[in-house]
């Protein structure tokens, strides 16, 4: 019985992971850039001349926000994940379950269409705002209705089938919604809808590492009361946590943290749910270790999913919804299959 | 000590407990009996804080239970209840240590380990210390979750007693542990700042180990005290509806039905 010896070595590990996808997914792409030509982009633009080649804008103004912004969506995808895991007690629980992606998509719907139409100001923050809004009211539906009338109890298979009922009810809006729309903001929808990260912008990347910020600082900040809530929620009280306290915290920070990436780049499912079962099995479940661990994994495995979702039907791209789901789906099977988690 | 008074709690119109009044003195192990369905497991989380009665007090000590933040609770009180869900592959050494959660902040440190050590040997997990949680059988994961209480309240607290709390402790383990768990306990109360309740079924580890057992019937506390004035024939026929032989010489106390 050692200090965390089991989580020894994760960090600087999957930090070089990290720093390898991050080059691979500067360089390769639609077009390939080399590295001589990103330090020349870097260069320049620290020394503040203007004249970029093609390659060193395509880099500067495009390929480095898109790997930086699939960096942030992955780490925070995945440390929702694990927060709703920990909050739920289950380990089969991602946010798109519960409703938070599939309102955070109806919000988007809702700006795509009534934005166009009805010529009110679309600033940056107009459209996370909007799928900020339809995530929280999914999200508070889904468990305001499952919610026992007497104990404030949670139980997990009305839960995901509240889940269920919500979430068709939200992507029948959406559906509504791209229906009636014109023929751009219909393909908006669409994409949205099947994620994509080709709208990554610098504002993007501001204003999402200001947001991920606070809230991984909050999560990790909980994280050692998240540990005492996998055990129970009375085992949790009794050993001195506000129990009422974390959990509505911890579904904020959720809720905040997947809805304003859920925003910028529509629903992508299955991060949640894969990197914290895979860093599970590999080392363990403490989830101080977990959301640190899932940050940087979920920022890899995003990565990865993005390169291949550009380099896969080259120079066209696939939404990196459709790469997530495909590679997420059999590891959901799986876990199902798996007999020994409880319900 | 821990002292409730005119304790009433209820549940919709239901009176699960009325007007109770019971002191417990550390150094002594008190048992909670009664049938299914008389309050115990109420009881025990009104005094560990779970539930807020509807009328009365408790004291710790001097100090009203509605003042102390959880956080504070929680150094001084221990408790086990029943269930034992976890559906996370952490080690079992993992578990004992977030009984020292409410010490420390940031990582533990030293002395929490040690603690952890000790409060494992109480319980035989020595060896168990690596493996998985999940994996574990019914008792041994109960024995996890004794070891995890203890080591949340091992460290004396200057200017307090500690109290350790045990809802139906014994469900789960075989005589050989049930036994050892009783006689520890009757040796953990050799340090005298240690008050003992516990909830438990079998008459006979009551008659054999308490000190002082409370006997509960329809919320109401029917008696207290002493084996041989609370395990009466004309007691175990009023709350258990049973006829009770009852076996006594001067150092043991049977009940046979």
């Amino acid at each position: 019985m050692q200090l965390n010896k089991q989580y020894r070595g994760v960090y600087p590990l999957l930090t070089g992971l990290l720093i390898i996808t991050m080059i691979l997914s500067a360089c390769y792409g639609a077009i390939d850039i080399s590295t001589a030509e990103i330090f020349h982009a870097f260069g320049k633009t620290v020394a503040g001349s203007g004249n970029l080649t093609l390659h060193e804008r395509i880099f500067m103004e495009i390929r480095l926000p898109r790997t930086l912004f699939c960096l942030l969506a992955g780490a925070a995808l995945a440390v929702g994940g694990v927060l709703l895991q920990a909050l739920f007690r289950n380990p089969i629980v991602e946010p798109g379950l519960i409703g938070t992606s599939s309102g955070a998509a109806f919000g988007a719907a809702l700006y795509f269409v009534l934005g166009s139409t009805l010529h009110f100001n679309t600033g940056e923050w107009t459209l996370p705002i909007a799928a900020c809004t339809g995530a929280m009211l999914a999200t508070f539906l889904v468990l305001g209705l499952s919610e026992k009338k007497q104990a404030g109890k949670t139980a997990i298979v009305t839960l995901l089938l509240m889940g269920i009922a919500i979430n068709a009810l939200f992507l029948s809006g959406t559906g509504f919604l791209s229906y009636i729309a014109r023929d751009p903001q219909a393909r908006s929808i669409t994409f949205w809808n099947l994620g994509t990260l080709s709208g990554a912008s610098w504002h993007a990347v501001i204003i999402t590492s200001v947001v991920l910020v606070i809230c991984f600082w909050r999560a990790l900040s909980n994280a050692r009361q998240l540990n005492l809530l996998i055990l129970g929620e009375e085992e949790a009280l009794l050993a001195g946590v506000s129990v009422q306290r974390l959990k509505r915290e911890i579904l904020i920070i959720n809720v905040v943290m997947i809805a304003v990436v859920t925003a910028f780049t529509g629903v992508i499912s299955f991060v949640g749910l894969v990197v914290p079962h895979f860093l599970r099995i590999w080392r363990g479940a403490d989830n101080r270790y977990l959301i640190i661990g899932s940050a940087l994994a979920g920022a890899v495995l995003l990565s990865l999913a993005d390169i291949a979702a550009r380099l896969l039907l080259r120079p066209a791209e696939l939404p990196i919804g459709i790469v997530t789901s495909v590679a997420g789906v059999p590891v959901f099977i799986f876990l199902l299959r798996k007999k020994n988690y409880y319900f | 000590m821990i002292q409730l008074s005119n304790i009433t709690c209820k549940a919709g119109n239901k009176i699960l407990l009325q007007n109770i009044n019971a002191r417990f003195e550390p150094g002594k192990l008190h048992l909670v009996i009664g049938p299914n369905g008389a309050g115990k497991s109420t009881l025990l989380k009104i005094a560990g804080g779970q539930i807020s009665p509807h009328a009365g007090t408790v004291l710790y000590e001097t100090k009203r239970l509605e003042t102390m933040s959880y956080q504070a609770l929680a150094r001084v009180r221990a408790a086990l209840s029943q269930h034992m869900e976890l559906s996370f592959p952490l080690k079992v050494w993992e578990v004992v240590m977030m009984g020292r959660y409410p010490h420390i902040h940031g990582n533990h440190v030293r002395k929490d380990i040690r603690y952890c050590h000790e409060a494992m040997q109480l319980f035989d997990l020595e060896e168990l210390s690596e493996r998985d949680y999940m994996s574990l059988s019914g008792g041994e994961k109960q024995r996890v979750h004794f070891a995890r209480i203890m080591a949340q309240i091992w460290e004396p607290v200057p200017g307090s007693c500690r109290y350790l709390l045990l809802d139906e402790p014994l469900t789960f383990l075989d005589v050989h542990y049930q036994f050892q768990f009783m006689q520890l306990l009757k040796t953990l109360l050799q340090q005298q700042d240690l008050v003992i309740i516990g909830v438990v079924h079998d008459l006979n580890i009551a008659a054999k180990f308490a000190d002082n057992i409370l006997l509960l019937h329809h919320g109401k506390l029917v008696c207290s005290g002493t084996r041989e004035a609370v395990l009466t024939s004309a007691h175990i026929r009023e709350v258990y509806r049973l006829e009770p032989v009852i076996y006594e010489t001067s150092d043991r106390y049977f009940l046979f039905f």
